[in-house]
């Protein structure tokens, strides 16, 4: 099994934090696991991404060649790699700033995230986890129990939303006040795509 | 017999290798004495510069190291640093000090590093054949000012114990000379109040000591001693420029 | 329990693990961490960061601490590295050891902050002026940033040299689950050569100037000696599926990641290929590239700099088996495509 994820978007959006998420739910499960970020000068101006990669085996590259699936919390992040995609991968779309009437060689789930976490979480800064919530409900829906591939088995052993909200509170173990409503979060955009 | 002078303790018993009439013999005197005086010397860590007093590890009796050139503050940092209780100074000339290490000096001055830097200004580099220094008087001649020093095209004398005093971490900053007894006593008490001041904790001492340099200024050892009192002095006015040792 | 973790800060646990004393340092990117976790870490044990002025002044913050015995470091990346070389040859000349780190970043100038090795040439070459090597470590890892950092310092006082890592921006940026499993090194033997005052003893000095007839050349024979030892006992490297290999990539760091993958896919595709990867880069593995030279092999050398690391494994083989360069450089990486084509084009 060999994944890669990337999540993208404005700096401040949260899509370092995601990916580290992700990272740690793939430790929990003993897989190997790199989170690289972009960094410096990058991510003053436009976008931020972190890429991560699960597999269980060593990993060579740090960085998406050919990625499984995007988070895209901006549009720009969107146009960015969506050209690296391929129809086996599965993206979502902050609809909240993102149009939706444009054509995409991949149509993405479009999820506004950012919508729901100022309503629903009372939190803007949940974003990026409603997005991670909605990426494992998509991943299910794409992945019926007889389906081996690469993507359906990472959703099978790291990206349950269980393991999501355990990596959670792993994550957020310094801050305790901060652990439920991203829990929250992850729900609500677990909840959102049906 | 009563024996009434003798070396300090803290000189060796070697030849230096400075030029007749020169400064630095008196100058490492008065600090080696000073040592002595307060008992510093079996805790004293000293960074010799780049320049005239480059082998001052070979006559100082007590632990030296080497620094390059301009960089004896930050060495004396890192010296200071992990070495609280060790007596720690560097001994630095003008091209040192003020000319390449002049980033050094102002940031450990700046952080108050409690060190304490004896400058010698000789206003020439001694030690590679007398070109010009921060410190070389408009209109010096020197190798590399040929026709005097002329501050359109080379600036002017760098005065750094004034530079230095708007520094909040400099605590003691003195300039004296050596070109009479007189003088030398009151370096000698310079040098003892600025050691002082780092035994006490009161952060960055340093002490210019205007010297001369007959051999690259082309001068006789008493032309030398004239031309400090007359003309060098007149640039670089003595006295104490900072004193906040009893703050 | 492995905790995910940059390679920064792996690095920066490794140096804690190792009693360090005393960190300098200055801010420049691909690095930042390092400097900001000691500036934390360094107050909470009570010992010893200074955010210097310049990379000069780290550089000789370190040479002044290390004087005195002390373990200590400074890490930056490829411009700041320029600026510390000065340091370092008089750190080499003088015998002191302690810990260098170059996160490098995309040159030459000021480049750009993408992970890069083309300062390989500075780092195994000798970067700064005079006749005089470091020991040259290339983590490929955060678990190895963490493990060569811990051993660097003791390999350092061993030999009284100043250890390099040699690793990238992204090695040091990338998290990855690491293994704290290093005991604490504490109680140290005194040296009996550092400066630390002349209590009970005769004074010491620590210099390099050495004007007198015959003893400038007698410390370099000295040096090349120590060298020459250093050589003979302190070669790392790892083999990849090398013994029936027909092609052997030759890669460090990150680079060496890459490059096993290459490896595994041309394997799954049938073709007999193997990995050497350097862990020192000086002194360097000369000895088992020229072994794994055979006839009919061929080697394959994969950097991300046009080719620096390769002149030293032409000089290995010395003409035996031909020696083939795939690199990139000023940002990004090779990606396993890109290498198990050129494993291919060699078949």
């Amino acid at each position: 099994m060999y994944n890669e994820i990337i999540i993208a978007g404005f700096g401040g959006q949260g899509v370092l934090l995601a990916g580290t998420l992700v990272a740690q739910a793939a430790i929990e499960q003993d897989l190997h696991t790199t989170w690289f970020p972009s960094y410096g000068a990058e991510m003053r101006g436009g976008t931020a991404n972190s890429t991560v990669v699960v597999s269980t085996d060593e990993i060579g590259s740090p960085l998406a060649f050919n990625p499984n699936a995007l988070i895209a919390l901006n549009e720009p992040s969107l146009n960015k790699f969506m050209p690296r995609m391929t129809e086996k991968s599965v993206i979502i779309a902050n609809s909240s700033i993102i149009a939706q009437g444009t054509e995409y060689k991949i149509k993405p789930y479009f999820v506004p995230v950012t919508e729901i976490a100022d309503k629903e979480i009372k939190n803007v800064k949940t974003a990026n986890l409603v997005a991670v919530g909605a990426l494992i409900k998509a991943l299910e829906i794409n992945c019926p129990a007889d389906n081996k591939s690469d993507i359906c088995e990472l959703e099978k052993r790291v990206l349950t939303l269980k393991s999501a909200l355990t990596a959670c509170e792993k994550a957020f173990s310094s801050k305790p006040e901060l652990v439920e409503i991203n829990k929250k979060a992850i729900q609500a955009g677990y909840d959102y795509i049906k | 017999m009563q024996k009434i002078l003798s070396k300090p303790e803290s000189l060796k018993d070697s030849v230096m290798s400075y030029c007749p009439g020169c400064g630095h013999g008196i100058i490492h005197r008065l600090v080696a004495e000073c040592i002595d005086e307060l008992n510093l010397r079996e805790k004293t860590i000293a960074v010799a510069p780049v320049g005239c007093a480059v082998f001052a590890y070979d006559y100082f009796n007590f632990d030296v190291t080497e620094a390059p050139h301009g960089r004896p503050p930050a060495v004396a940092t890192g010296i200071k640093r992990t070495n609280p209780d060790k007596f720690v100074f560097t001994y630095q000339g003008d091209g040192d000090i003020a000319a390449i290490g002049m980033a050094e000096t102002i940031h450990a001055a700046n952080r108050g590093e409690n060190i304490t830097t004896i400058f010698v200004n000789n206003a020439n580099y001694g030690m590679t054949g007398g070109q010009m220094a921060p410190t070389t008087l408009i209109g010096q001649k020197t190798e590399t000012s040929p026709f005097g020093r002329d501050p359109k095209r080379d600036g002017y004398p760098i005065h750094l114990c004034e530079l230095l005093s708007s520094l909040e971490g400099t605590a003691y900053l003195e300039r004296v000379s050596i070109y009479n007894p007189q003088n030398i006593i009151k370096a000698k008490k310079a040098i003892k109040k600025a050691f002082q001041c780092q035994i006490d904790g009161k952060g960055f001492s340093l002490v210019e000591i205007i010297s001369n340099c007959p051999v690259d200024w082309g001068m006789t050892p008493l032309e030398s001693i004239k031309w400090t009192e007359e003309t060098f002095l007149k640039e670089f006015s003595l006295g104490v420029i900072k004193d906040k040792t009893n703050v | 329990m492995k905790i995910l973790m940059k390679g920064n800060i792996a690095l920066c646990e490794g140096a804690v693990a190792a009693g360090i004393d005393a960190y300098f340092g200055y801010p420049i990117t691909p690095q930042n961490e390092v400097p900001a976790y000691f500036s934390k870490k360094m107050v909470e044990l009570n010992k010893v960061f200074v955010q210097a002025e310049s990379e000069i002044a780290a550089a000789n913050m370190v040479l002044g601490a290390a004087a005195t015995g002390k373990r200590t470091m400074t890490s930056t990346s490829s411009p700041g590295m320029s600026l510390k070389q000065e340091a370092i040859s008089y750190m080499a000349a003088l015998q002191l050891p302690a810990l260098i780190v170059n996160v490098q970043r995309g040159g030459p100038g000021l480049g750009n902050i993408s992970g890069s090795q083309a300062d390989y040439f500075q780092a195994v070459k000798g970067g700064g002026h005079g006749d005089y090597r470091l020991i040259v470590l290339a983590p490929n890892s955060a678990q190895e940033m963490y493990e060569f950092a811990y051993d660097s310092f003791d390999l350092a006082e061993k030999y009284r040299i100043p250890v390099l890592i040699l690793t990238d921006g992204m090695i040091g940026q990338m998290m990855e689950p690491v293994e704290l499993n290093k005991t604490p090194k504490k109680d140290f033997i005194e040296k009996d050569w550092a400066l630390t005052a002349c209590k009970g003893r005769e004074p010491r000095s620590i210099k390099s100037l050495l004007m007198r007839d015959g003893v400038l050349e007698k410390h370099n024979i000295n040096l090349q000696e120590k060298y020459k030892l250093i050589s003979q006992n302190e070669v790392q490297y790892e083999t990849y599926n090398t013994d029936n290999a027909e092609i052997i990539v030759i890669a460090y760091g990150i680079s060496s990641r890459i490059a096993k993958s290459a490896v595994k896919l041309a394997r799954q595709e049938g073709i007999k290929a193997g990995l050497l990867r350097p862990k020192t880069l000086w002194p360097f593995p000369s000895e088992i590239i020229k072994s794994l030279a055979k006839d009919g092999t061929k080697l394959l050398v994969a950097e991300l700099s046009h080719g620096q690391m390769v002149e030293d494994v032409r000089l290995a083989v010395n003409g035996k088996v031909p020696v083939e360069f795939i690199g990139k450089a000023g940002g990004g990486v090779l990606s396993e495509q890109d290498l198990l084509n050129k494993i291919k084009n060699l078949k």
